[in-house]
């Protein structure tokens, strides 16, 4: 191979990307050429059980969950750091260790924190 | 160099290509890789499409009824009669949809899954790549078949399916990160995230080293697939289809598709992490390795066929109340073993799995102790609220 072995990874990745969008296009592609078109007004409506959809389903609404996105941020984060330090923790000096001990417990101190002020109440 | 070069549809390949053909050898690596590429989409489609007829074949048993049995010997071609049926089917587009998105939704939800392929190790040497963030990729990857989901709730312009994916996304965050958090303990174990590496470093399978990750991976997953009991987002009895509500024809069956194959790459992940991927065979690898992952496509059904639908606020509750916790106790087990044995001696195994399994046993126990202490008194007037809202 002339390459070295990380690109070469990533180029099967990328060929698996391409090969997976084709594939995808031609199944959607062969409905578009077979499927029968017979546009009517009643087809187009949005369905709610068989009664005429009023108001529109774009009105406000409470997005219940962004507290629970701003937590899964917090989290995500976390593990973005905890992946790399499971890998090296061994390697470096073992303050490495406890001070991502230290960082889960502050971060499962606002968990706790969180639970106590009831956000984590689907309501 | 390539993990490619020991299968022998590339080097096949390859080899004409570079040698019979003449062709430049980074054409000659392109096609090849295409050729592997090509057989592991399309088997994984198959097995994908495969698993939709054993799974109703599975959940009828449960339920006393016979299943599909019509189409091919067992029902087994009624996968490709539904396939051909949705081919035909009109593909209708709602007035209020707005299009874009409408159609590009079911897209963005099987394209990751056919992505996370690229890092599955199917067999010992038929892997397509091997890189060596391949946990954080595929927790990557499954992160999008939540947008997928906005997307489709969104665009349809329909109140129900707004209402399902606006469920659906709060509940998909919910569990990924305990998903991710038995990843990590996975990680730790192995020292690596590559899937090879992982499967090498099991030198005793991850189930008995880690029964705490193994049973929050399969619970985040199952919620993470949006498979009973968690299938909030498209309860039938609630919100017609959820965000499926608005689609037909091949639109519906690619979400369709999607679906099942995403379990199927949840039984490869589960096979890999936890089983000791290919190895331990007594069949050929491939064989092997199948067989491990349709035990876990049935263990699905099973699940799926015996337990009743959660409500979306205990499902939430779940997540964060009671498995996070769980996965960082997990977690932290691991890491303070890992550091007390860093290379463990058989006995000092043996003694890390009693150990996880004591702390699984107490764990389990006491974490649903603290949940219950947490929980209001007034639960009573909460769920008055959650019916009247919804």
């Amino acid at each position: 191979m002339p390459v070295d072995g990380y690109a070469v990874n990533w180029a099967a990745v990328v060929i698996a990307a391409a090969v997976g969008v084709a594939g995808m296009a031609v199944m959607l592609l062969g409905s578009f050429l077979l499927a029968p078109r017979r546009p009517s007004e009643a087809k187009a409506i949005a369905y709610e059980s068989g009664i005429r959809p009023t108001p529109l389903a774009w009105t406000q609404f409470t997005v219940r969950y962004y507290i629970f996105a701003i937590l899964f941020l917090i989290f995500s984060v976390e593990a973005v750091f905890l992946f790399p330090w499971a890998l090296v923790f061994l390697e470096t000096a073992t303050y490495v260790f406890y001070a991502m001990i230290m960082f889960i417990a502050i971060l499962l101190f606002g968990v706790a924190y969180a639970w106590r002020k009831g956000v984590l109440q689907w309501r | 160099m390539s993990p490619l070069k020991d299968n022998s549809i590339f080097s096949w390949t390859y080899e004409s290509v570079a040698n019979t053909l003449g062709g430049p050898e980074w054409l000659a690596y392109g096609l090849g890789a295409m050729a592997v590429i090509m057989v592991v989409v399309n088997g994984f489609l198959l097995i994908g499409t495969i698993f939709t007829w054993m799974e109703r074949k599975v959940v009828s048993r449960f339920q006393s009824r016979v299943g599909p049995n019509r189409v091919g010997p067992f029902g087994i071609l009624q996968a490709i009669a539904d396939a051909v049926k949705l081919l035909f089917q009109e593909d209708i587009v709602p007035r209020r949809a707005d299009r874009l998105l409408f159609n590009a939704a079911p897209i963005v939800m099987l394209a990751p899954s056919l992505l996370a392929l690229a890092v599955i190790p199917f067999g010992s040497g038929s892997y397509v790549a091997d890189i060596n963030i391949a946990v954080l990729y595929v927790v990557g990857m499954s992160g999008i078949a939540s947008l997928a989901v906005l997307m489709a709730g969104y665009s349809s312009g329909n109140k129900l399916a707004l209402l399902g994916s606006m469920r659906a996304v709060a509940m998909l965050l919910s569990y990924e990160i305990p998903l991710v958090m038995a990843l990590l303990g996975i990680t730790i174990l192995a020292g690596s995230m590559s899937m090879v590496d992982i499967i090498e470093a099991q030198s005793v399978p991850f189930l008995l080293v880690s029964p705490l990750g193994a049973l929050i991976f399969l619970i985040a997953m199952s919620a993470e697939l949006n498979r009973p009991p968690f299938d909030v987002t498209e309860a039938e009895s609630e919100l017609v289809g959820g965000y499926l509500t608005e689609y037909s024809g091949m639109k519906f069956g690619v979400f369709y598709l999607a679906e099942f194959s995403n379990v199927v790459l949840a039984g490869a992940l589960f096979a890999i992490l936890f089983l000791d991927g290919w190895e331990w065979a007594v069949l050929p690898s491939h064989l092997w390795f199948l067989i491990k992952v349709f035990g876990f496509l049935f263990v699905a059904s099973w699940v799926r066929a015996t337990l009743p639908r959660m409500r979306i606020d205990h499902i939430l509750a779940f997540a964060w109340k009671y498995l996070f916790p769980l996965s960082l106790v997990n977690v932290v087990a691991l890491a303070m073993e890992t550091i007390a044995w860093p290379d463990p001696s058989p006995v000092q195994l043996w003694m890390m799995i009693a150990i996880n399994w004591g702390i699984a046993f107490t764990a389990i126990p006491l974490m649903s102790l603290v949940t219950n202490l947490g929980t209001p008194a007034r639960a009573g007037q909460r769920v008055v609220q959650t019916e009247e809202v919804n």
